[in-house]
């Protein structure tokens, strides 16, 4: 297998995972702070997804550009999701959570089944054919424009948890839910405001995603595994650990992809997935609680 | 304790008689509801009794019906023999997932991920397996549909129905004796407290590896079935976690831990989907995915609207106690 092969590939598997990483952290930070975990996650990021294809065949409008309105959407509907459904769920016991969550994926997998027909659905616009050369390395500029998006949300959430004051109530509710609702935090606020960002995250993720590859509404479940698979190995609520987790994904995906075969590259992540949890269960980043 | 009794006797009787009243259509929905109130059962020994929470049972299912298949179609194993390769197969994978996950202490949701991974693990990798068809499916050769072949499972679909109804009723029957026994107060009080159950000095490690043992086992019966039943196997079916999925529903709509909430939760679940599929058919608005929808938001209303399943709530109304 000639090297610069090996090295393309890689390199697309990187900017991949960072898109990835940005879809984890979604669910890194719901579960990170609500504690419950996101069975729709991948789901919400197809509707994502859809979100951006529609805004580029009725208007034209470039997916970047259709990230502002994509997640404020996604903002105000996770908000008002975590609100009106999820909040009173915060108590009671975990399977009850996954079955509430498994009903919420059900209902926007068909949803958009009906919507949308089973067809794949994509967006065509001339960057994505084009690349610049560095040597024999060649680099996407839909890829690397969508990384380089990731990145700089996840610094702008990175920034927003660290220095405001919002956000770090959000983390104070993470950290010791008794004590904040003490001191008198409006804690189901700020869980839906929690649920609201994780949405916004993903969609995103999903309007980058869009320019990397096809949209069909089945996609949602295997999202919403690869995302789980990415916080687990990079470490279930930790911020970098979710980047982290999605290069190494998505770097193993193409990996596997390029010398294995294509469809069994999800094995190799949950082969991955099962050694973590075992001799790592905190993650890569992640402290041991 | 007699009005119970009395409930289930009629209730046994109505079944064993059901086939002679029956459209063929409506004995392959009961036939359904029977099949996942039996592998409801058996995820509740789990989940329910012990408090060990599998979202992965369509592996037992899968390499259940896989083992079982391939003895009888490769090696001219037949049924009742395969049927218990098939247990002990999953009785060891479900001994080998439960000792890594409770000897490296891993509980709550990251055991419940670990049982996803190994169930989407292993359908990824039978789909690449090329003794078992891969992707492509294996069959079974379909033969006999008339007579009762009983001996290798092969014969009409009454059959079936009365072969997966003693297997319910067995399960049933199983499972109130257990919760009866000294495993099922060990497994409850793990599933309440399991630091608490541990300082009265219950070996939790090993009655958490019964309760998934058993599970296992249990659920490979239902593999075993579903294999002989529609004699196709796809790892894209058999192993998917919507197949995990549609086993837990049974229970958590019914009631998690009862022993009547797997059935009934698996009745009203079935009779749902197949309502809206005549309904939808009745009004001529067959779009992909509107059957879905409907089920998902009745769903979602259940889990909302009665937290604890469908059965705890009716049993206190008509006064039988849970």
């Amino acid at each position: 297998m000639p090297f610069d092969l090996v090295a393309n590939v890689a390199v697309a598997g990187v900017l991949t995972g960072l898109v990835y990483g940005l879809m984890a952290l979604g669910l890194s930070v719901i579960f990170g702070v609500v504690r419950v975990v996101n069975f729709a996650h991948g789901e919400m990021m197809t509707a994502a997804m859809y979100a951006a294809v529609v805004l580029f065949t009725a208007f034209g409008l470039d997916p970047f550009l259709a990230v502002l309105p994509v997640a404020a959407v996604f903002f105000a509907l996770g908000y008002a999701l975590q609100a009106a459904v999820i909040n009173p769920f915060i108590t009671r016991p975990e399977h009850s959570q996954f079955m509430l969550l498994v009903a919420i994926s059900i209902i926007l997998v068909n949803g958009l089944l009906m919507g949308f027909g089973p067809d794949a659905k994509n967006v065509q616009l001339d960057y994505q054919l084009e690349s610049w050369a560095l040597g024999k390395l060649l680099f996407d500029k839909a890829r690397v424009y969508a990384a380089l998006l990731a990145l700089a949300v996840s610094a702008a959430l990175f920034a927003f948890f660290r220095f405001t004051l919002t956000g770090k109530a959000i983390r104070a509710c993470a950290d010791n839910h008794l004590g904040a609702l003490v001191v008198g935090l409006r804690v189901k606020h700020l869980y839906s405001l929690t649920f609201g960002i994780g949405a916004a995250c993903v969609a995103v993720a999903g309007c980058m995603l869009i320019l990397l590859v096809d949209v069909t509404p089945v996609l949602g479940p295997s999202y919403t595994l690869l995302a789980f698979v990415i916080v687990i190995v990079g470490g279930l609520g930790s911020m970098g650990g979710a980047l982290l987790g999605g290069v190494l994904i998505g770097l193993s995906e193409a990996m596997a992809g390029l010398f294995i075969a294509p469809s069994a590259k999800s094995m190799f992540s949950f082969a991955l997935l099962i050694l973590v949890l075992l001799f790592r269960p905190q993650g890569l980043l992640g402290r041991r609680t | 304790m007699k009005r119970e009794a009395v409930g289930l006797l009629v209730l046994l009787l109505l079944l064993v008689f059901f086939p002679l009243f029956a459209s063929s259509y409506a004995l392959s929905v009961v036939t359904l509801i029977l099949f996942f109130a039996y592998a409801g059962q058996a995820w509740n020994v789990m989940m329910g009794f012990a408090g060990q929470l599998s979202l992965g049972h369509s592996l037992y299912v899968g390499v259940g019906a896989y083992v079982a298949a391939i003895l009888f179609q490769t090696y001219g194993v037949g049924p009742w023999a395969g049927v218990w390769i098939s247990m002990a197969a999953c009785a060891a994978l479900g001994a080998a997932i439960g000792f890594l996950a409770f000897r490296f202490g891993i509980s709550g949701v990251y055991f419940a991920l670990l049982t996803i991974a190994f169930a989407e693990f292993t359908r990824i990798g039978f789909d690449h397996l090329t003794i078992t068809g891969g992707p492509g499916g294996f069959f079974l050769k379909v033969s006999q549909r008339e007579s009762w072949d009983l001996l290798n499972l092969r014969g009409p679909p009454i059959m079936f129905y009365y072969v997966i109804l003693a297997l319910t009723a067995g399960a049933f029957a199983l499972c109130a004796l257990l919760l009866r026994s000294r495993a099922g107060y060990y497994w409850r009080a793990i599933r309440e407290d399991e630091a608490a159950a541990q300082a009265l000095g219950i070996n939790t490690f090993r009655w958490k590896m019964l309760a998934v043992i058993l599970s296992a086992a249990m659920t490979a019966v239902a593999g075993v079935f579903n294999a002989f039943y529609y004699n196709n196997l796809f790892p894209e079916q058999v192993f998917h976690i919507s197949r995990s999925i549609e086993i837990i529903l049974g229970p958590v709509i019914g009631g998690v831990g009862t022993l009547f909430g797997p059935v009934l939760g698996a009745g009203v679940l079935t009779t749902l989907s197949d309502g809206i599929t005549e309904l939808l058919a009745y009004y001529n608005l067959e779009i992909p995915g509107v059957k879905q929808v409907f089920y998902g938001v009745v769903l979602l209303l259940v889990v909302m609207f009665l937290p604890h399943g469908i059965w705890p709530a009716l049993a206190k109304r008509i006064g039988i106690f849970r």
